[in-house]
C-alpha cells in the first residue's frame, strides 16, 4: 500500500525523523490558514499525489508571501498532475502540503528496501541527492553505499554514523543524521514497510539534516496488524476496478489492450497475457482468480472485466487443479448469463474433469469458442477481438 | 530416487485441524503411497486426538520423536505461519514445505535470520508443494496430471507449474520432481538449489525452470547451470507484458527500479547456454527437443 508524503512525513516524525513543518490542506483557504500558522518568509505548496516527478511536473511551488501561497494553491488544487510516474492521463490533485521553505545547501538520497538476495533490509544512500536514484544507479553506482542490516542487532550506531560520512556529511551533523538512520529503519521495521525513500535529505545552512521528501510503502501482508496505516489508503489514488477486484479477494491490473484475460494463478496469468502478446492481441488486464477459485469469484471477476469498454473480446483460460474444471465451467456459464456478455468468448479448460466442464460449456448453448490449449486460445481470442 | 521427497518419506501436516490443512492432508493421504507417508498432525492444544486416524500431537518436536516424521508441510493461517517454520527449525526437521500464502515479510525476515546455521531445509512459502510422481505429494497440486518420469520441473508460480507438467504430458515426458519454490520475495530454496539437487540426481534426465519477473534467482541460477550442469536445462519466464511497477499477484513478481524484467532474465539464461521460449505453450515440445 501506498500513502502520502506528508502521511510518510506524521509517520516518520514519531520515529525522530526530522521533517520540515508542515499542514496537510484540502482547499485554499486551509492552504492559507496552514502559511500564517507556519510562520517564516518561504513557503512551498507541494501536491500530494502517489507518484514521483512531482516538481518537473508543476506541482511543487515556491511561495514567497501569503499572496503567491493562495495563488499556487488555487493553481495546483485540482489540476491534472502528469509525471512520468503517472502516465498520460495523470492524476488530479486534491490534497497539498503546505511547508516552511528551508535553506537547502546540499542534497543527498537515502533509500530503504527489502533486499531478495541477502534477505535483509538493505539502507542505499548516496550523495547524489534529489536526482532520480536509478540515474545515479546506472551512472555511478559507485556513488551508491549499500548496508544491509541485520535483522536482530538492527541498524547499529556504527554502521549509521559510518554511512553518514561516506556520503559526505560534515562532522557537525553526523550524530544528528546517525539518530535520523537508525530512526528511519526503526519505523521501517516496526511498520512493516516494504520501501522508505527520502529524496532528497537535506543539510542546511546551519548544519541540519531534514527528509525535505518522503516516500513509504508498506507490506499488504502485514497491514492487518498497522490499522493506524491502513486507515491511511487514499482510495482516490487507485483504480476503481482495482479496489472492487480486491474487495472480492481476486487479484486485478488495469492494462491498455482490449482482450480480457481471466486466469487461475498469478504465474499462468502472466503466461496467459504474454501469449496474447505473441500471437499479435494487446491483453486489456491482468486478472488472478486464484488457484481454488469458485464460481462466485468467476462471476465477479467477469463483471470487473466487463466493467472495461475496451474489452473487444475475453479469454478464460483455467487449469483446474482443486477447483475442478466442471465448477469452473458451471460458473462461466452462470457469469456469462448475468453479465450479458456481448464480446465473444474464448475458453481454455485443462485439468481435473476436463471433459465434463467442456460438455456443459458446449451444452449451455452460448456462443462460446472452445480451446485445446493456450497456443490456440490465444490465436483464436486475437482473431476474435479484430473482428468486433 | 528423486530429489527431496519418496514413498519413504514420512510427513507431519502443521495446521492439520484448519479447513486447507484437513482437506489437503487427505488429498495427499490418497495418493500413492500417501497412506504410509503421512503420519502425524500438529495442532497447539489438540495433542491426543486425531484426524481420520492420523494421530494430532501439541508440538512438532513431540510429532517427530513419537512417529519418526522428517519433514514438515504448514497450512497455518499467516500471521502465525512463520512461528510455525520456526518451530519446525528448532526440532531440527529435515525439511520443511510451507503453502501458506500473505506472510508478511518482516516476519519472514527474522525466520530466514534464524534458519542460517540449521539443518532445515524450506520450500517455500507461498507455493503448490513437492511432489515425486506416483510415490508421494506433499502440498495442493493435483496428483493425477503427473506421471513417473525423468524430467525434473521447478517453478515459482503453481497453475504454470501443472501447464508445464501438462504439456510434459503431451510430450509422454513423466516427472522425476516438481518443485513448487513460491512466488514470495523472501523464501527458502530457490531455483539454483533445486537445479543442484536435479544436478546431482541420477533419476532425472532434463529440467525445465519456470520463472517470473522480480528478482535475480533466475539470474543466479543460469549462471550456475552455465559452468556446473551436466543436463539440458529449458525456460520459460512469465512477465514479458507485465509493467513496471506493479504487483502481479505474488508478492515477489514485480519490476522495480528497471530490475527484475522478463527480457532481461530471458537474455541472461540465454546467454547461459539454456533453450528458452518466449511462447508458454511450446515448453514440453522444447524439452522434448533437447534430450
Amino acid at each position: 500500500m501506498k500513502i502520502h508524503e506528508y502521511q510518510a512525513k506524521e509517520v516518520l516524525r514519531k520515529y525522530g525523523v526530522t521533517t520540515p513543518n508542515g499542514i496537510a490542506c484540502f482547499s485554499v483557504e486551509e492552504a492559507v490558514k496552514a502559511a500564517r500558522e507556519l510562520d517564516g518568509k518561504l513557503w512551498v505548496v507541494k501536491a500530494q499525489i502517489h507518484a514521483g516527478g512531482r516538481g518537473k511536473g508543476g506541482g511543487v511551488k515556491v511561495a514567497k508571501s501569503l499572496d503567491e501561497v493562495k495563488q499556487y494553491a488555487g493553481r495546483i488544487l485540482g489540476m491534472r498532475l502528469v509525471t512520468h510516474q503517472t502516465g498520460p492521463e495523470g492524476k488530479i490533485v486534491k490534497r497539498l502540503l503546505i511547508e516552511e521553505g528551508a535553506a537547502i545547501k546540499k542534497e543527498f538520497y537515502i533509500g530503504m528496501v527489502v533486499d531478495r538476495a541477502t534477505q535483509r533490509v538493505v539502507l542505499m544512500a548516496s550523495s547524489e541527492g534529489g536526482t532520480e536514484i536509478e540515474e545515479v544507479a546506472a551512472r555511478t553506482p559507485e556513488k551508491i553505499h549499500k548496508t544491509f542490516i541485520d535483522p536482530k542487532s538492527g541498524l547499529t550506531d556504527s554502521d549509521a554514523e559510518e554511512v553518514a560520512r561516506k556520503i559526505g556529511i560534515p562532522e557537525a551533523a553526523i550524530a544528528q543524521t546517525r539518530n535520523f538512520l537508525k530512526g528511519l529503519y526503526k519505523a521501517f521495521d516496526e511498520t512493516d514497510a516494504s520501501l522508505a525513500e527520502i529524496n532528497p535529505l537535506i543539510l542546511t545552512g546551519d548544519s541540519r539534516v531534514l527528509a525535505l521528501d518522503a516516500k513509504m510503502n508498506f507490506d499488504d501482508n502485514a497491514l492487518y496488524r498497522h490499522p493506524e496505516i491502513a486507515a491511511m489508503r487514499d482510495l482516490d489514488e487507485e483504480d476503481p476496478a482495482e479496489i472492487e477486484a480486491s474487495v472480492h479477494d481476486l487479484s486485478y491490473i488495469s492494462l491498455d489492450g482490449n482482450i480480457g484475460c481471466l486466469v487461475n494463478g498469478a504465474g499462468l496469468a502472466m503466461a496467459t497475457m504474454d501469449i496474447t502478446k505473441l500471437y499479435g492481441g494487446l491483453p486489456a488486464n491482468f486478472l488472478d482468480v486464484g488457484g481454488g477459485a469458485s464460481a462466485e469469484k468467476v462471476t465477479e471477476a467477469f463483471k470487473i472485466m466487463l466493467n472495461n469498454p475496451k474489452v473487444k473480446a475475453v479469454l478464460v483460460n483455467i487449469f483446474g487443479g482443486i477447483m475442478k474444471c466442471d465448477v469452473i465451467a458451471e460458473g462461466i456459464v452462470a457469469a456469462v448469463k448475468q453479465v450479458h456478455l456481448n464480446v465473444p468468448l474464448v475458453v481454455r479448460l485443462e485439468g481435473t474433469n476436463v471433459d465434463v466442464g467442456k460438455k456443459i460449456l458446449a451444452e449451455s448453448g452460448l456462443p462460446i469458442i472452445s480451446a485445446n490449449n493456450m497456443a490456440d486460445a490465444a490465436q483464436k481470442v486475437v482473431a476474435a477481438a479484430n473482428r468486433t | 530416487m528423486a530429489i527431496l521427497i519418496n514413498k519413504n518419506t514420512l510427513v507431519m501436516t502443521q495446521g492439520i485441524t484448519g479447513k486447507t490443512g484437513q482437506f489437503h492432508t487427505r488429498m495427499c493421504r490418497d495418493y500413492a503411497n500417501g497412506r504410509s507417508c503421512f503420519v502425524a498432525g500438529v495442532t497447539p492444544g489438540k495433542g491426543g486426538q486425531d484426524f481420520e486416524g492420523i494421530p494430532i500431537f501439541n508440538t512438532v518436536r513431540e510429532a517427530g520423536e513419537k512417529t519418526g516424521a522428517t519433514v514438515s508441510v504448514i497450512y497455518v493461517p499467516s500471521p502465525f505461519a512463520a512461528a510455525a517454520i520456526d518451530e519446525a527449525v528448532e526440532a531440527e526437521l529435515d525439511l520443511v514445505i510451507c503453502i501458506t500464502e500473505g506472510i508478511p515479510v518482516r516476519d519472514m525476515i527474522r525466520t530466514r535470520y534464524k534458519m542460517r546455521d540449521k539443518k532445515t531445509v524450506l520450500i517455500g512459502p507461498n507455493c503448490p508443494g513437492v511432489i515425486t510422481p506416483d510415490e508421494i505429494k506433499i502440498g495442493i497440486m493435483p496428483g493425477h496430471i503427473h506421471k513417473k518420469g525423468r524430467i525434473g520441473v521447478v517453478s515459482r508460480s503453481g497453475t504454470l507449474t501443472y501447464e508445464a507438467v501438462g504439456q510434459l504430458m503431451e510430450q509422454g515426458l513423466g516427472q522425476s520432481t516438481c518443485v513448487g519454490i513460491g512466488g514470495d520475495p523472501v523464501n527458502g530454496f530457490k531455483h539454483i538449489d533445486v537445479m543442484k539437487m536435479f544436478n546431482e540426481d541420477p533419476d532425472t534426465d532434463a529440467v525445465i525452470m519456470v520463472g517470473e519477473i522480480g528478482g535475480n534467482d533466475e539470474e543466479d541460477c543460469a549462471r550456475w547451470i552455465k559452468t556446473n550442469m551436466q543436463k539440458p536445462v529449458v525456460g520459460f519466464i512469465a512477465g514479458v507484458t507485465a509493467p513496471p511497477g506493479k504487483r502481479m499477484g505474488h508478492a515477489g513478481a514485480i519490476i522495480s527500479g528497471g530490475k527484475g524484467t522478463a527480457q532481461a532474465k530471458l537474455a541472461v539464461m540465454e546467454e547461459c547456454g539454456i533453450k528458452v521460449t518466449r511462447n508458454p505453450a511450446e515448453m514440453g515440445k522444447l524439452l522434448k527437443s533437447v534430450l
